[in-house]
């Protein structure tokens, strides 16, 4: 379990590690926290030709609140830097729920949220998470730059929307509006391991208490995060009780295909995907009642 | 493809060395193969069984999901630069031995330099946060128990010994 | 003697090297000139091999050889078997043992076919890419049941069948005691096993001095005395022109007591051909292949009992998997076909297996080495009679206790250490009732649990009795040494994978010979230190190799007595061995200390007389007439999500009878660990194989090992009766925590769920989140609703 050999060059700026993706194209990888691509790398299922290090690029790391309509979140933050940043987590609070199920502390300490999206991982948390939360994915080349909505981010099993000389650099999260409660919850075999399903929930409250947004993604049960928010569609305007949050979750199981692993059947990973839904939506909006 | 090499410069345990690597040689391996610090063990090679944990520059990590050239000016800690003055064992260490927190003792380096980082951010953990801290870590030996006891005792005499 | 450390929870003597990054393992061994190999391995399960080309292997940067099966010429042959089958009448038996490197046919997905050896373990691996292979794809067989279906494919085209063995073994008349029954239970039960995962794999250096015409080889086995006789063997060379090293072992379990895999043959030929020293370690991938598992039974069991519960008889007929190759015997389905009667009183038993050849990676024991099999199928069957006779499941397991009068108590089939079944000794009903009152069994069933269920949550029971045949022979040796610097050397030829024997071995030793257990020095697992010896294995270590100790320090005790009552000219009787000396009694100032004493054991002058052996040392051997039988009952209390099925564990008892305690925190450590495994066997470690013999979960990441937040809290207490086979009185616990796990449960979540209420019967292991939610749904209303 050794790479095969490779080129590495530590980029020194952004513009250079983008021009040297242009240069090799789909043989060059990015490096950042390495947590996904390492393995990979040693079980020799990926081989690039050339490892682009960006982890001395310091100003693609960090998060920005001075926007107040977005949270602006760099590629090269690490989870480690997330989870301890109590102001950005009750920014975007999914984040606090979700954070804890991402793997272990030291992967936690050493992956980076830019390298977790491009990987795209459908089982992973945080595409889910930028489904849910309506993030834009900001990328960019050497020669042009572009905003993608998470929504149409994630392709198919483990493809993003990034070209061959781009990188994703930025994630942006929508402030949510007054009155917005979220809730993550997951089902996994251990804690840390991939989601058999998770459910990302965000709800938001007039102020009679009557919904006025409802967004639902899961991870786990699909090729790419799931958009399900359609299946709350008629609870927008009502004050949702728990037989109508039971219905969506009902609807929620017959929009998912799931495709079973060695750990659960696709029978099963349906049913918890509608027990967290149900969960979570709950959650959600007594979270949002409460002002959270 | 030619090897492509790199020369680095690390500090280890304050130590520092510099070498001429290979870019795919991984830190784990360095470490092990090439400082001769084989303290530092390797148990999967994909950064499930945390027996490689490492410190860089303080913070707790893979070193098996690290390329050596990675670490370049970087500051590493390693179990070899645990033990104290004559090789006295550290309160963690010491803790480790007193409530049997290991038995074979191939899992023990990542343990201690994951649980080295954890108590130094956490100086007063629950048994909870100890096995949350834990979880990155494989145990085959010893059911993790005597490890959780071990570190609720060496928190109680990190605090002591800083008090 | 003293026994100011037998019996104490001595702190561990070997720690501190541990916890400094200063012991030895195998992948430690740096050697100048040191080359690296990695093997080939198969991506199918069965095939035959057409051609291997390595011709462009050879080419690659940094490769200095590469090797096929007919490269080895004469050396390639198939392995030794390493168990004989016991001497049972009418037993079948086909041994069909794992070749060095395939040379024809590939059995099973990581079988190695070349080897390359290179300057580093990554060219190595490089030049793997480049050898190619041509293969005949043959059928594949996976599934047990359809292996001995007259139309399936053979995994050994001479054999046959896919019979590696047939053996029935019998006690009373069932067929007669089960027409007198008031209930007859019949149902089939499934065992999946995992893998041992130690968290160092396997791993051998070999080093070829041609000079000295010496061969020095580092590996992780358990058994480094049969590795050396049996490679000496191979290579050509005599027993002493061959060290095994075992050093510090990063945990065994078992499948480090399989012996001759191909890497172990290969290497130290290899080092010889070159001339150089060669070093492979495992990776984790090659480790879910190319390392023994232990695993799958299927049994179709009956039980008939009285109309009180009592047994009467049990039938029992199952199939074992024994993987491509058998070259262990019949130790693990011999294992789950004698512990299967457990603690329990059963005048009658009729139980058959067979043993089935697949395309699979090959099983030899692992912890519990099929115990926990036939304790599952024995704890369930009187789960389920419970139940059908409304009787409580842990009164029922009391009324069908063996009573203490009854031992030695004989079971009357024989055992995998040749014997006839016999508990030594037990006294098992106080084990029973300290878990129940442990756990607050009482408190729980009779409304704990009922006002749990008010409020909304699922909380179950589960209680499994066991029993363990421990410590079997053949025999170990032990040479006790007294140094001049006064401090005592003891070395045995068993390994040490992590179970303590560096301190229990030293605290046996230190309170013959009157020292401080931290002066004695142990050593394991080096055969240049103590020749003869069988392994670790089998909860045997303590028990064999320690009495061993145990016999060679008495005699070291009564030397040094003896030439400080010829120094001092007084009776032995008036001397006190003590602190590192011997004084005469009542005059503490008088006294020699020992390291003088065993320089007076070699002197330069002056006659010796007749019959006298010089140095203060002594090697003593042990060996049981028979295995002694140690015994528990675990206790758990889970609650089980009813929408998730995901559980957690709120209360965990272990109450452990395993005779004579050496030292209580080693004891402790092993019956933790063993719980920890059986927990991931239980619910979490599944190998998942397709149909085609592909491994679906071939990466820690999938196959599930437990994580601290996975394993609880465990609440221990011990009961101790002592063997009487044995001078110490000690039986083995190494296995014991492993053991009785699946039963528990299957029953805790059962009761939890209602499950038995609703007809649904957990008769698996492992068992799942999922596999529970398949099992019960029919019996659910849509969960989200």
């Amino acid at each position: 379990m050794k790479p095969a050999p490779f080129k590495y060059v530590a980029a020194s700026s952004l513009d250079h590690a983008l021009s040297l993706k242009s240069e090799y194209g789909d043989d060059a990888r990015f490096l950042a926290g390495g947590q996904s691509l390492i393995p990979t790398m040693n079980f020799r299922l990926a081989r690039p030709s050339v490892l682009i290090d960006i982890n001395g690029l310091k100003d693609l790391a960090g998060v920005d609140r001075s926007d107040t309509a977005y949270i602006r979140v760099g590629a090269l933050t690490r989870y480690r830097d997330l989870e301890r940043d109590g102001d950005f987590l009750r920014c975007c609070p999914l984040f606090a729920d979700a954070l804890p199920h991402i793997a272990h502390p030291q992967i936690r300490n050493r992956g980076t949220i830019g390298g977790n999206l491009s990987h795209a991982d459908p089982a992973s948390e945080l595409p889910a998470l930028a489904v849910a939360m309506r993030a834009r994915m900001r990328i960019k080349s050497s020669t042009r730059q572009r905003d993608v909505p998470a929504s149409e981010f994630f392709m198919g099993l483990l493809t993003t929307d990034i070209g061959s000389d781009e990188m994703l650099v930025e994630i942006a999260y929508p402030a949510m509006a007054p009155r917005t409660g979220t809730c993550f919850q997951e089902v996994a075999r251990r804690r840390g391991d991939f989601a058999l399903a998770g459910v990302a929930a965000v709800v938001t409250l007039d102020e009679v208490r009557r919904c006025t947004e409802i967004r639902l993604a899961l991870c786990g049960v699909g090729e790419t995060p799931v958009d399900a928010s359609a299946a709350g569609a008629h609870l927008i305007g009502t004050d949702c009780n728990d037989e109508a949050i039971g219905a969506v979750a009902a609807e929620v199981q017959d929009m998912i295909y799931p495709s079973g692993n060695v750990h659960a059947t696709p029978d099963y990973q349906r049913h918890i995907a509608g027990v967290l839904a149900r969960r979570t939506l709950s959650a959600a909006f007594q979270r949002a009642g409460h002002g959270v | 493809m030619a090897s492509d090499r790199h020369d680095i410069e690390v500090s280890v345990n304050g130590t520092t060395y510099r070498r001429d690597t290979d870019s795919r040689t991984l830190l784990s391996d360095f470490l092990r193969h090439e400082l001769r610090l084989a303290g530092t063990h390797v148990g999967c090679e994909h950064g499930v069984c945390g027996a490689c944990t490492i410190l860089l520059d303080g913070v707790a990590v893979r070193s098996c999901l690290m390329l050596a050239v990675q670490a370049n000016g970087h500051e590493l800690s390693t179990i070899e630069g645990l033990a104290g003055k004559g090789n006295a064992l550290n309160p963690i260490q010491q803790a480790m031995h007193e409530h049997h927190g290991l038995q074979c003792g191939y899992c023990t380096p990542g343990i201690l330099m994951t649980m080295t980082a954890f108590l130094k951010e956490n100086p007063s953990p629950s048994e909870d946060d100890v096995r949350e801290a834990l979880s990155g870590n494989i145990c085959r030996c010893t059911g993790y128990q005597n490890i959780v006891d071990a570190m609720m005792a060496a928190a109680e005499a990190l605090r002591t010994a800083a008090s | 003697m003293s026994t100011r450390y037998f019996g104490a929870p001595v702190k561990r003597n070997e720690d501190h090297r541990l916890l400094t990054g200063q012991a030895l393992f195998v992948d430690d061994v740096e050697l100048p000139g040191l080359l690296h190999v990695a093997f080939l391995r198969s991506q199918v399960a069965h095939a035959r091999i057409k051609s291997i080309d390595v011709s462009a292997a050879r080419q690659c940067e940094g490769v200095v050889a590469v090797y096929v099966a007919d490269d080895l010429g004469a050396y390639w042959q198939p392995g030794p078997l390493l168990v004989p089958p016991p001497p049972i009448a009418g037993i079948i038996f086909n041994l069909r043992a794992q070749v060095p490197l395939a040379k024809d046919w590939i059995r099973h997905v990581g079988e190695p076919m070349a080897i390359v050896v290179a300057e580093s373990r990554y060219l190595a691996e490089d030049a793997l890419d480049e050898i190619s292979v041509d293969l005949e794809m043959l059928p594949v067989v996976v599934d047990i049941e359809r292996a001995l279906e007259p139309s399936s494919v053979h995994v050994h085209d001479d054999l046959g069948t896919n019979i590696s063995a047939h053996v029935h073994q019998s006690k009373g008349d069932y067929r007669t005691a089960s027409a007198r029954a008031h209930l007859i239970l019949k149902r089939r039960f499934r065992y999946e096993h995992g893998i041992s995962s130690p968290i160092e794999t396997r791993g051998v250096v070999a080093q070829w001095d041609v000079r000295a015409s010496q061969m020095t080889i580092w590996d992780t086995t358990q058994a480094p005395v049969f590795i050396r006789n049996g490679l000496a063997g191979m290579l050509g060379l005599g027993e002493h022109q061959v060290r095994v090293i075992a050093p510090f072992v990063g945990g065994g379990f078992g499948p480090k007591m399989m012996m001759f895999y191909p890497e172990e043959v290969a290497l130290p030929w290899i080092a010889m051909q070159i001339n150089r020293p060669v070093k492979w370690i495992e990776d984790r991938l090659e480790h879910f292949f190319a390392t023994t598992h232990e695993r799958g039974q299927i049994h179709d069991a009956e039980i008939a009992v009285d109309k009180d519960g009592r047994i009467l008889g049990i039938k029992d007929v199952f199939l074992h998997d024994t993987g491509a190759y058998d070259p262990y015997g019949l130790t693990v389905p011999i294992n789950s076909q004698c512990t299967l009667l457990g603690p329990y009183l059963v005048p009658a038993y009729h139980s058959t297996f067979t043993a089935v050849f697949t395309n699979l990676p090959i099983v030899t024991p692992y912890r519990g080495a099929g115990r926990q099999h036939g304790v599952f199928v024995m704890e369930r069957l009187l789960d389920l009679v419970a139940h059908e006779l409304e009787i409580d499941p842990a009164e029922i397991r009391r009324r069908n206790l063996i009573p203490p009068d009854a031992f030695p108590y004989k079971n009357e089939i024989i055992y995998q250490d040749f014997q006839p079944l016999e508990y030594d000794s037990g006294n098992y009903e106080p084990v029973l009732d300290m878990a129940l009152e442990a756990i607050g069994y009482a408190e729980f069933t009779g409304g704990g649990q009922a006002k749990l269920r008010a409020e909304g949550r699922c909380v179950g029971i589960g209680i499994a009795c066991y029993v363990e045949g421990t410590g079997i022979g053949p025999y170990e040796g032990a040479k006790v040494q007294v140094l001049a610097n006064g401090k005592v050397s003891v070395a045995t030829g068993i390994g040490t994978q992590g179970q303590g024997h560096f301190t229990s071995f030293a605290q046996i030793a230190a309170d013959q010979l009157g020292v401080d257990v931290r002066d004695v020095d142990v050593v394991t697992g080096d055969t240049e230190r103590f020749y003869w010896g069988a392994g670790t294995f089998a909860s045997r270590g303590a028990v064999v190799a320690g009495n061993a100790v145990n016999e060679a320090s008495k005699v070291v005790r009564q030397k040094a007595l003896k030439l400080a009552s010829d120094a001092f000219e007084c009776s032995e009787d008036d001397l006190v061995l003590a602190d590192g000396k011997v004084s005469i009694v009542g005059i503490p100032e008088k006294f020699i200390r020992l390291g003088e004493l065993a320089q007076r054991a070699n002197p330069m002058r002056g006659a010796v007389k007749p019959g006298t052996e010089p140095g203060l040392e002594s090697t003593q051997y042990f060996g049981p007439p028979s295995g002694a039988t140690a015994n528990g009952v675990h206790a758990m209390i889970v609650e089980v999500d009813p929408e998730t099925f995901d559980l957690k564990i709120l209360r965990y008892i272990v109450v452990h009878d395993c005779g004579t305690v050496i030292n209580p925190m080693i004891l402790a450590g092993q019956i933790h660990g063993g719980v920890a495994q059986g927990i991931g066997n239980a619910f979490y470690e599944k190998l998942s194989f397709d149909d085609q013999g592909q491994l679906l979960n071939a990466s820690l990441a999938d196959y599930l090992l437990p994580t601290a937040l996975e394993v609880p809290r465990m609440e221990l207490s011990h009961t101790v009766t002592p063997s009487p086979l044995n001078p110490m009185g000690i039986k083995g616990a190494g296995e014991a925590g492993a053991i009785p796990v699946g039963p528990l449960f299957a029953q805790a979540i059962e009761d939890a769920l209602q499950l038995k209420q609703k007809k649904v019967e957990l008769l698996e292991i492992p068992l799942s989140p999922s596999q529970v939610f398949e099992l019960a749904k029919a019996t659910m209303k849509r969960a989200a609703t």
